[in-house]
């Protein structure tokens, strides 16, 4: 059998989503955000909502996340998404409104931000990247980096005495009483990809149904920023990431 | 009722002329002395008729990129602060502008710097016009001098702002917000639907058809051929905007032998000014900048060449007097006289400083 003969319709198991155009991706080898993109262009085909979604990009790396995913986009300054995001929802309620955010932005620069639009319950979707490092600027510090972790701005590793200790912001969120669905999720394995669409799913349906803010954390490698091939970046986030973040969701009402 | 009179303070004012423009978001946060303005638009509860969206942000950066949100979106969107809270928004100015998005902006100025004091002033004038956050661009500056004129600019500030796709801003102050006064509202005029929005604003991002590609809201270019072609945009953009919209008021300048150059409360004060000074038989006129930015150069410029001298009266340190002398060009003596801190002047003290620093020197 002859490779020609093996492509044709009826052998089609995969292909790329719809909604992810040609242009070349920025990102690095390794690097979660295609894979996370491609599950929110795959989520919003299925469901039907390209007409009516509004995304928000961040400032980060995902700041071009507008160049790859063909739906409406806003590029927000850095933290600020989620005071887009509840003025497009507040004024289009019956869009499908999301965040793409990484920890920097979201969990440093943005946590007022956040915090506030999750506690008026603002029918919106964040996804929010936590690769424990600011991966566009090169790789410095960031609130989620972990104890002893070393980056461009704590070269002898994370020292919690005088940086202060990872942010689980995502354990506050939940306390709020705006917030649906937290739910931590990763992309290193095809279960774990299977997973997070499925909780993407779940926070775009959220939106659409009004029932307050849900965020969706994707625990995710950034090899450049780490230093690593992106096998080694994966093997890494489980064995250590993975012990300070845990899997699984907080709050799913 | 479109001839009904009222009698408000500035702050109502721009709230209720909000609700009847049409307005489709409101995003403030309480600073004094511009809270009225929230508070009037919570009392009127505009999203149970119009259908207006009022939120107070947790912060002022959170408010205007609430504004930046409901702006990318076409929605006609607005805030109100004042000088410190306006600091804080000056991130996101940057951003509306260099976005080119359409939104209304107010600041009722209090003095400063820092935390300064409540009562009024006029220093946040450089802050407004030569643009207080990062980069090279404009805001359309209206600056009202009476309740009447903080209700009318809303309307004013939002056609501007929509035709040339540019943030404006009503630069008040504190005497123009917080005193009453005999009002005309605007009539009511229906909020646009998502339809007219995205016929009249086809960048908004109201969700992608698949009759287009996808709209999208930013002010980002890594490349610097291009960026700079966007800058030039805007440039050219914003000579567009001196060319047409230069706005100003002459009281008594036909036959005036000196000229006093004020905008806003003071404004109103040197009308004052110029009573005392023409009962003592001194030709004084006054010509006030309806527009700060676009600046009525041209006409200072023609005034230079008619009368004996200018004093520009501010309640600051000396910000406009600067763009006044750069419109005169030095043709004729152009002093200022301010008061700062939050003293508002009075118009004898503005009379003698025209004699002192004007007439007899």
């Amino acid at each position: 059998m002859s490779n020609e003969s093996i492509i044709s319709p009826e052998n089609l198991v995969y292909a790329k989503p719809e909604l992810m155009n040609d242009n070349d991706m920025h990102y690095c080898p390794g690097c979660s955000h295609g894979v996370v993109h491609k599950l929110i262009a795959e989520v919003i085909k299925e469901m039907d909502i390209q007409e009516i979604t509004i995304g928000i990009a961040p400032v980060g790396c995902a700041v071009f996340a507008y160049n790859y995913i063909d739906i409406d986009w806003q590029e927000a300054a850095h933290g600020r998404a989620p005071a887009l995001a509840t003025a497009a929802k507040r004024l289009l309620p019956d869009k499908m409104v999301f965040t793409y955010q990484g920890d920097g932005d979201l969990s440093a620069i943005g946590t007022a931000e956040t915090i506030h639009a999750a506690n008026r319950g603002e029918n919106i979707a964040i996804i929010f990247i936590n690769n424990g490092i600011y991966g566009m600027t090169g790789g410095q510090m960031a609130p989620t980096t972990l104890p002893m972790m070393k980056t461009a701005t704590s070269p002898e590793g994370r020292n919690t005495a005088t940086m202060g200790n990872p942010l689980k912001i995502l354990d506050l969120l939940s306390l709020l009483d705006g917030v649906c669905l937290t739910t931590r999720q990763s992309v290193h394995t095809a279960g774990a990809v299977r997973r997070t669409k499925r909780m993407i799913r779940k926070a775009f349906e959220n939106s659409m149904a009004n029932k307050g803010t849900s965020i969706v954390e994707i625990v995710s490698t950034c090899s450049s920023g780490w230093k690593m091939t992106p096998v080694e970046a994966n093997n890494w986030m489980a064995e250590n990431m993975f012990t300070f973040y845990p899997m699984g969701d907080i709050k799913n009402v | 009722m479109s001839e009904e009179i009222t009698l408000m303070k500035g702050n109502e004012a721009v709230a209720h002329a909000a609700i009847r423009y049409g307005t489709d978001g409101y995003f403030g946060y309480p600073i004094t002395p511009q809270s009225e303005v929230l508070e009037t638009l919570m009392n009127e509860a505009p999203w149970k008729t119009t259908g207006m969206i009022v939120l107070q942000a947790e912060s002022e950066v959170a408010a205007i990129n609430m504004v930046y949100g409901g702006a990318s979106c076409g929605k006609a969107s607005m805030t109100s602060s004042s000088s410190p809270g306006m600091s804080l928004k000056q991130e996101g100015i940057s951003y509306l502008a260099g976005s080119e998005l359409p939104c209304l902006l107010v600041n009722v100025m209090r003095g400063g710097p820092g935390l300064g004091t409540i009562q009024p002033s006029q220093s946040d004038y450089f802050q407004t016009v030569k643009g207080g956050g990062h980069g090279d661009y404009k805001l359309i500056t209206l600056a009202p001098n009476s309740v009447q004129e903080m209700a009318d600019f809303v309307e004013l500030g939002f056609e501007l702002a929509f035709k040339y796709r540019n943030p404006a801003i009503i630069l008040s102050d504190g005497v123009i917000g917080q005193m009453m006064e005999k009002v005309k509202l605007p009539e009511f005029r229906p909020r646009r639907t998502e339809e007219e929005i995205r016929e009249q604003c086809p960048w908004a991002t109201l969700g992608k058809p698949a009759s287009r590609k996808p709209n999208i809201i930013t002010s980002l270019e890594l490349d610097a051929e291009k960026m700079e072609k966007n800058n030039l945009r805007f440039q050219a953009k914003y000579r567009e905007i001196e060319k047409n919209e230069v706005r100003f008021e002459e009281t008594n300048c036909k036959d005036a032998d000196y000229l006093l150059v004020a905008f806003g409360s003071t404004a109103r004060i040197c009308l004052k000014t110029i009573e005392l000074a023409r009962e003592e038989g001194i030709k004084v006129g006054l010509l006030r900048p309806i527009t700060l930015w676009p600046f009525p150069s041209e006409i200072l410029s023609q005034y230079a060449d008619k009368v004996k001298g200018m004093l520009t009266v501010e309640m600051n340190a000396g910000q406009m007097v600067e763009d006044v002398r750069l419109a005169v060009n030095g043709k004729v003596k152009v002093e200022f006289y301010g008061r700062l801190g939050g003293i508002v002047p009075t118009p004898d003290k503005v009379l003698e400083a025209l004699k002192e620093k004007v007439i007899q020197s």
